[in-house]
């Protein structure tokens, strides 16, 4: 079992989706959120996932594709 | 010595033992450097500081490294100018540039990579690494030469040859990735989390960002150990600008300086501003962007201090500004034809970013104004080499040099008049 930190940014069209319901659902990935900011346009969670690495990596791809921006928690690492 | 107590998470605020950490595993809050400020204040003063050397060590007890693991490249103790010609332009009568193109890479990043650096050989790292487009990549390959420690520094591709030569020259393992600036970033989270080394902007990164502190001691030291009316500051991560702002903080807590009263402003690319943006909607709700800007070394589209550094925008009054590329561009010739320092596209930032906040009001006339100048040109010539005037070209006789140059004079009083 791996376990992965992330912070996943929702556009104003996404925030009424249920998308970590559905993560959870669809794939073999516990998700534990751990701090959060929604408001009505515009939102950010960063959550932990446990589950097979492959799985991880399924489920982020297909939260991805649904146009939900995926980052590290620690924001970008390339700098200047 | 050093008075750091503990890590702690800036969120939570819980604290952690002073490890490799960098988020807090209760809310993944990034975790930063606690001190004790009472024991610091009873063995620092303003002699015990000036006694020490010409570099990021003088302001030693003020960070979190212990001495006998210190790697010194000589960072910091960079000059500060006062810049009457520019001044003179903007209509400001008291500015000031921090120059920290003096650095041993020619950028600020050698302040932050020395802290970084001298905690992983605290830490018994053997190896530093980074990712970066060029002065991180510089400066943490250059450290690691003079540490003796391995180096691996990722590189997205499509980089402009001088920065690739300014790291490999100091024999890192160079990485090209090839894909964009999100696979990179992607793959260096990975590697961060499955390789042992000292990652300086991952799990080193509580202690390389307080290496940004030393600016504002610095500015505040000479300035004759008083806070200036306002900085100005480019902002990428935004950490910079928020621990400049700390550093001053710092000092007036020690009684080395009186109350701040600071205002602190940012300066970001158009290409790639998001925390501006945010400011400007007034929310501290940061959402990241696809930078495009000439201003590279400011490309940071997911900014991890975004958030603290609008805190601080609004904490003191400061203001947020962009800058296109072709204001970018004006601003470090501006910069250059009036202060003779040839600065890189982020210097460019900051001057222009200077000059709308002079021309909105944003700044008083009379304002100590500091101005920071991170890096210099010459890493990032691509951005000006086509707006320059070219040479004279002459035959060997007086003749032809008094013909050529009357007919650029001409053609320069033509293009003022136009």
């Amino acid at each position: 079992m791996a376990t992965h930190r992330v912070k996943f940014t929702f556009l104003q069209q996404l925030i009424t989706l249920p998308i970590i319901y559905d993560l959870g659902k669809q794939f073999k990935i516990v998700t534990n959120i751990r701090r959060a900011d929604v408001t009505e346009d515009r939102g950010w969670v960063v959550l932990e996932l446990v589950g097979d690495m492959e799985e991880i990596e399924r489920g982020l791809e297909w939260v991805a594709a649904k146009g939900v921006r995926v980052d590290p928690v620690q924001g970008d690492i390339v700098e200047g | 010595m050093s008075f750091a107590k503990a890590l702690r998470c800036r969120e939570c605020q819980r604290e952690y033992p002073l490890e490799a950490e960098y988020v807090c595993d209760f809310c993944f809050g990034p975790l930063e450097v606690a001190y004790d400020y009472d024991a610091m204040r009873e063995a620092v003063s303003h002699e015990s500081i000036e006694a020490g050397p010409a570099s990021i060590w003088r302001y030693a007890d003020l960070l979190p490294c212990e001495p006998d693991n210190r790697v010194d490249i000589q960072a910091g103790f960079t000059p500060l100018i006062r810049a009457n010609r520019l001044g003179k332009e903007l209509g400001l009568t008291n500015l000031y540039l921090k120059n920290d193109c003096m650095n041993p890479t020619w950028s600020f990043k050698d302040r932050v990579v020395t802290v970084a650096a001298t905690k992983a050989k605290e830490f018994g790292f053997d190896t530093l690494a980074c990712a970066s487009t060029g002065n991180l990549a510089n400066s943490v390959a250059a450290h690691a030469a003079s540490a003796g420690l391995d180096a691996f520094v990722f590189i997205p591709p499509d980089l402009e040859q001088g920065k690739i030569t300014g790291s490999s020259i100091y024999n890192p393992t160079l990485v090209c990735v090839n894909g964009n600036y999100d696979d990179v970033n992607r793959l260096c989270s990975e590697l961060a989390g499955k390789y042992p080394w000292a990652f300086v902007n991952v799990n080193m990164r509580p202690y390389y960002a307080e290496g940004s502190k030393t600016l504002g001691y610095e500015v505040a030291e000479q300035l004759g150990w008083r806070a200036p009316d306002h900085c100005v500051v480019p902002m990428a991560s935004g950490s910079l600008y928020v621990k400049i702002w700390k550093g001053l903080q710092e000092l007036a807590k020690l009684w080395l300086i009186d109350s701040v009263q600071t205002k602190m402003s940012g300066a970001q690319a158009l290409g790639c501003s998001p925390i501006v943006t945010a400011f400007e909607a007034g929310t501290k709700n940061v959402q990241p962007v696809r930078p495009s800007t000439i201003a590279k070394s400011l490309a940071i589209g997911n900014p991890a201090d975004g958030f603290y550094a609008l805190g601080v925008m609004e904490e003191t009054g400061g203001r947020a500004v962009t800058s296109t590329d072709d204001e970018i561009v004006e601003g470090m010739k501006l910069l250059a034809r009036t202060e003779g320092i040839f600065a890189e596209t982020a210097g460019g930032v900051v001057v222009a970013g200077l000059k709308k906040l002079v021309e909105s009001g944003g700044i008083g006339k009379d304002e100590v104004t500091v101005a920071f100048i991170t890096g210099a040109g010459l890493k990032t010539q691509e951005a000006v080499i086509d707006t320059l005037e070219p040479p004279l070209q002459v035959e060997p006789t007086i003749a032809a040099f008094e013909e050529a140059l009357g007919e650029r004079r001409e053609a320069d009083v033509q293009a003022a008049s136009a």
